[in-house]
C-alpha cells in the first residue's frame, strides 16, 4: 500500500464570488506522477496554486476545507516554510533574468540569505542540473545568464532550480506547452526519471501527454474533480460521461 | 504569362508609370519638409550650446574651479563655493529622493488597486506639475520660516520634491513591466515577499530606476527658483547645511544679472559647468540603460 503524500478534504476555493474549485476530495501517492485534466477554466491552475498557497497572493481570494501534506494542514502551516516542501514549475519559463545559469539554480538558497561555500554551491548546482537532464549541455557556459537558453534549456533550468531547494513534492502547470515536441519529449522522460524520488502533480491538457506521464489521472470539470483514478482505467474505462465526452474530444 | 512577361507589361503601362512617379515625388516632398522642420529646430538648440561653449570655455582655468568670487574690480575669482554648494545640496536631495521615491514606485507598483495608490499616483501628478518657483515659496513658508533662516538643506528638500516624481514615475513604469511570473518564481521556492521585491524585483529594474533617478538630477541640477528663496545663496564657501550655501544656478543667475562684465564672465563659465553636467548625465542614462537591461 503506498502511502499518501497529499490529501484535500473538502476543498474550495473562490475568486472573489466565483467558486472555483468546488469540494475537491483527492489523495495524491508518493512517488507517483499525477496528471490533472480537464477543459480550459475548469480550476486546474487554482488547484495546483492552493497546493503551495500561492492561490492567496491574488487580492480577495479565499478557500474553505483543508490539504494537507502528510499528516500537516498546510494552510495552518508558514507558507514560505510550506514552498520549501512543494516546489513549483510554471506555465512559461521564467528563470531569473538577472541571474547566471549557476545562479539560478542556488537562487534558493541566495536569495534566502543563506550562506554556502563554494563547494557546496557547486554540488548542488551539479547534482541540481544532473536532475533536471541539462548538466551535459550547459556544464561550459554555467556563468552565462539562464535567458539566453533555448525555451526548453529554460524550462529545465527552472526545474532545476525548484529541485535543488530538496523539495518533496513538485508541481507543474503545462510545463510543456510552450516548448517544441523535442524539448516535450526531454522533460516527460526526465519527469519519469524524477518519480523515483519526488511526487509530481502535472496540470496537462495533452491527453496524450497525460497517458504518457502519469500513474493516475484526475479529471476536472467545472470546478469540481469529476473522476480520478489509474491513467489506464480513466483512459479506456473512465467510469463518467463527461470525462469519456473530454477523452473522446467531444468537448473541451 | 511568365514573370519577365507581367514585368514588362508593368513597363509598358505608362498610367502606372505616372502614378510611381507622382509618389515618388510626394515622397520626396514629405521627406524634405521633416528634415527642413527638425533643422529648424534643432538649429537654434545647437547654436546655443554652441555659443555657451564658446563664452563658456573661455571662462575655464584652474583658478576658476578653485578660486572664491572676487569683489567688484578685481579680477579673477572663481565659483570654488558655488560648485561645493551645488553637490552638496544636489547630493542631500537625492540621498532623500532615492529611497522615498523608490520605495513609493514599488508600492504604487504593487498595490496598483488600492485607494492610497490612487491618490498618490495623483498627488505625484500634480506635484510634477507645480511650478519650481511655487515650490521654492512654500519650502520657504514652511522650513525657512520655522528654523528662522536660509538654509541649504531647506534647498535640499525643495529639490528633492522637485525630483520625487521623476524618480517615482521611471520606478513605478519599470516595475509595472517586470512579468509577474517572476516574483511568483521566487516566492514558490520560498523567499519571503520583502526579499522578493529587494532581491528579485528592484534587481530586475535597475535600469529603469537608475536612469530615473539620473534624468532627475539632471532635472533638478540647473532649477533656479526653488533655491532663490531656501538656499539663498553664499559669497564664501560653506558646508554648514544648516547655512545659506552658494549653487551653480544661482551663481548664474546673480552674475548674469549685474551690470559689471567680470561677472558675467563668471555666469558663463557656470553655465558653461552646469550644461556639461547635464549632457553627462544623460549620457549616463543611455549607458546605464544599455549596460542593466534585463532581457526577461
Ligand atoms: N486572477 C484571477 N482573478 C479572477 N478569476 C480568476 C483568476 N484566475 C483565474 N480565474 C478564474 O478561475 C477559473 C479557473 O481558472 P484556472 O486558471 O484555474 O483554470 P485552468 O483550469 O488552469 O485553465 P487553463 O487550462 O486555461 O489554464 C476560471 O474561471 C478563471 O476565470
Ligand atoms: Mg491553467
Amino acid at each position: 500500500m503506498e502511502s499518501t503524500i497529499l490529501k484535500s478534504e473538502n476543498f474550495s476555493a473562490w475568486f472573489g464570488e466565483h467558486q472555483v474549485l468546488k469540494n475537491i476530495n483527492i489523495e495524491i501517492p508518493r512517488n507517483n506522477i499525477v496528471a490533472v485534466m480537464g477543459p480550459s477554466g475548469c480550476g486546474k491552475t487554482t488547484f495546483i496554486r492552493c497546493v503551495n498557497r500561492m492561490h492567496e497572493l491574488t487580492n480577495d481570494t479565499r478557500v474553505e476545507g483543508s490539504i494537507f501534506y502528510t499528516k500537516n494542514d498546510i494552510y495552518k502551516m508558514n507558507p514560505i516554510i510550506l514552498r520549501r516542501f512543494i516546489g513549483m514549475v510554471f506555465q512559461r519559463p521564467n528563470p531569473f533574468p538577472t541571474m547566471s545559469i549557476y545562479q539560478n539554480v542556488i537562487a534558493g538558497y541566495t536569495l534566502n540569505g543563506a550562506s554556502l561555500n563554494k563547494n557546496e554551491k557547486d554540488e548542488i548546482v551539479e547534482d541540481s542540473l544532473n536532475k533536471a537532464a541539462l548538466w551535459n549541455e550547459v556544464k561550459d557556459v554555467l556563468h552565462r545568464k539562464g535567458t539566453f537558453l533555448s525555451g526548453g534549456q529554460q524550462q529545465r533550468l527552472c526545474i532545476a532550480r525548484a529541485l535543488a531547494m530538496k523539495p518533496e513534492i513538485l508541481l507543474l502547470d503545462e510545463p510543456t506547452s510552450a516548448l517544441d515536441p523535442i524539448s516535450t519529449a526531454k522533460i516527460e522522460e526526465l519527469l519519469f526519471e524524477l518519480k523515483k524520488n519526488y511526487s509530481l502533480l502535472i496540470v496537462t491538457h495533452n491527453m496524450q501527454q497525460a497517458g504518457r506521464v502519469s500513474d493516475r489521472t484526475a479529471f476536472f470539470y467545472l470546478g469540481e474533480l469529476i473522476e480520478y483514478n489509474d491513467t489506464k482505467e480513466i483512459f479506456t474505462n473512465p467510469r463518467n460521461e463527461k470525462t469519456q465526452n473530454y477523452i473522446t474530444g467531444r468537448f473541451g | 504569362m511568365s514573370l519577365d512577361d507581367k514585368l514588362s507589361n508593368v513597363s509598358q503601362s505608362t498610367d502606372m508609370e505616372r502614378g510611381i512617379l507622382i509618389r515618388k515625388y510626394k515622397n520626396i516632398f514629405l521627406k524634405s519638409l521633416v528634415i527642413f522642420l527638425t533643422v529648424v529646430v534643432t538649429l537654434p538648440l545647437l547654436l546655443v550650446l554652441f555659443y555657451i561653449f564658446k563664452r563658456g570655455i573661455s571662462a575655464i582655468s584652474w583658478s576658476f574651479l578653485m578660486n572664491l568670487p572676487k569683489p567688484v574690480g578685481e579680477t579673477g575669482g572663481g565659483i570654488f563655493n558655488a560648485l561645493i554648494g551645488s553637490a552638496i545640496i544636489i547630493g542631500i536631495a537625492a540621498v532623500i529622493a532615492i529611497p522615498f521615491g523608490v520605495s513609493i514606485g514599488v508600492y504604487l507598483s504593487e498595490f496598483r488597486k488600492t485607494k492610497l495608490a490612487y491618490w498618490t499616483l495623483l498627488s505625484v501628478d500634480v506635484l510634477q506639475g507645480i511650478p519650481s518657483i511655487v515650490i521654492g515659496i512654500v519650502i520657504y513658508l514652511w522650513i525657512v520660516k520655522t528654523m528662522g533662516s536660509f538654509s541649504a538643506l531647506s534647498g535640499s528638500i525643495a529639490l528633492t520634491l522637485m525630483m520625487l516624481p521623476s524618480i517615482i514615475k521611471s520606478t513605478e513604469e519599470t516595475l509595472k513591466l517586470i512579468p509577474d511570473t517572476l516574483k511568483e518564481a521566487s516566492l514558490s521556492l520560498g523567499v519571503p515577499y520583502y526579499r522578493t521585491i529587494l532581491k528579485v524585483i528592484l534587481p530586475a529594474g535597475i535600469s529603469g530606476i537608475l536612469s530615473g533617478v539620473i534624468l532627475g538630477i539632471a532635472r533638478i541640477a540647473g532649477e533656479t527658483a526653488p533655491l532663490l528663496f531656501t538656499a539663498f545663496g553664499n559669497p564664501f564657501t560653506n558646508t554648514n547645511i544648516l547655512k545659506p550655501m552658494a549653487s551653480l544656478p544661482l551663481v548664474i543667475f546673480n552674475y548674469a544679472i549685474s551690470p559689471y562684465d567680470e561677472w558675467h564672465e563668471l555666469a558663463w563659465g557656470a553655465a558653461f559647468i552646469l550644461i556639461v553636467f547635464i549632457l553627462l548625465l544623460n549620457t549616463l542614462t543611455k549607458l546605464a540603460e544599455k549596460k542593466w537591461k534585463v532581457q526577461f
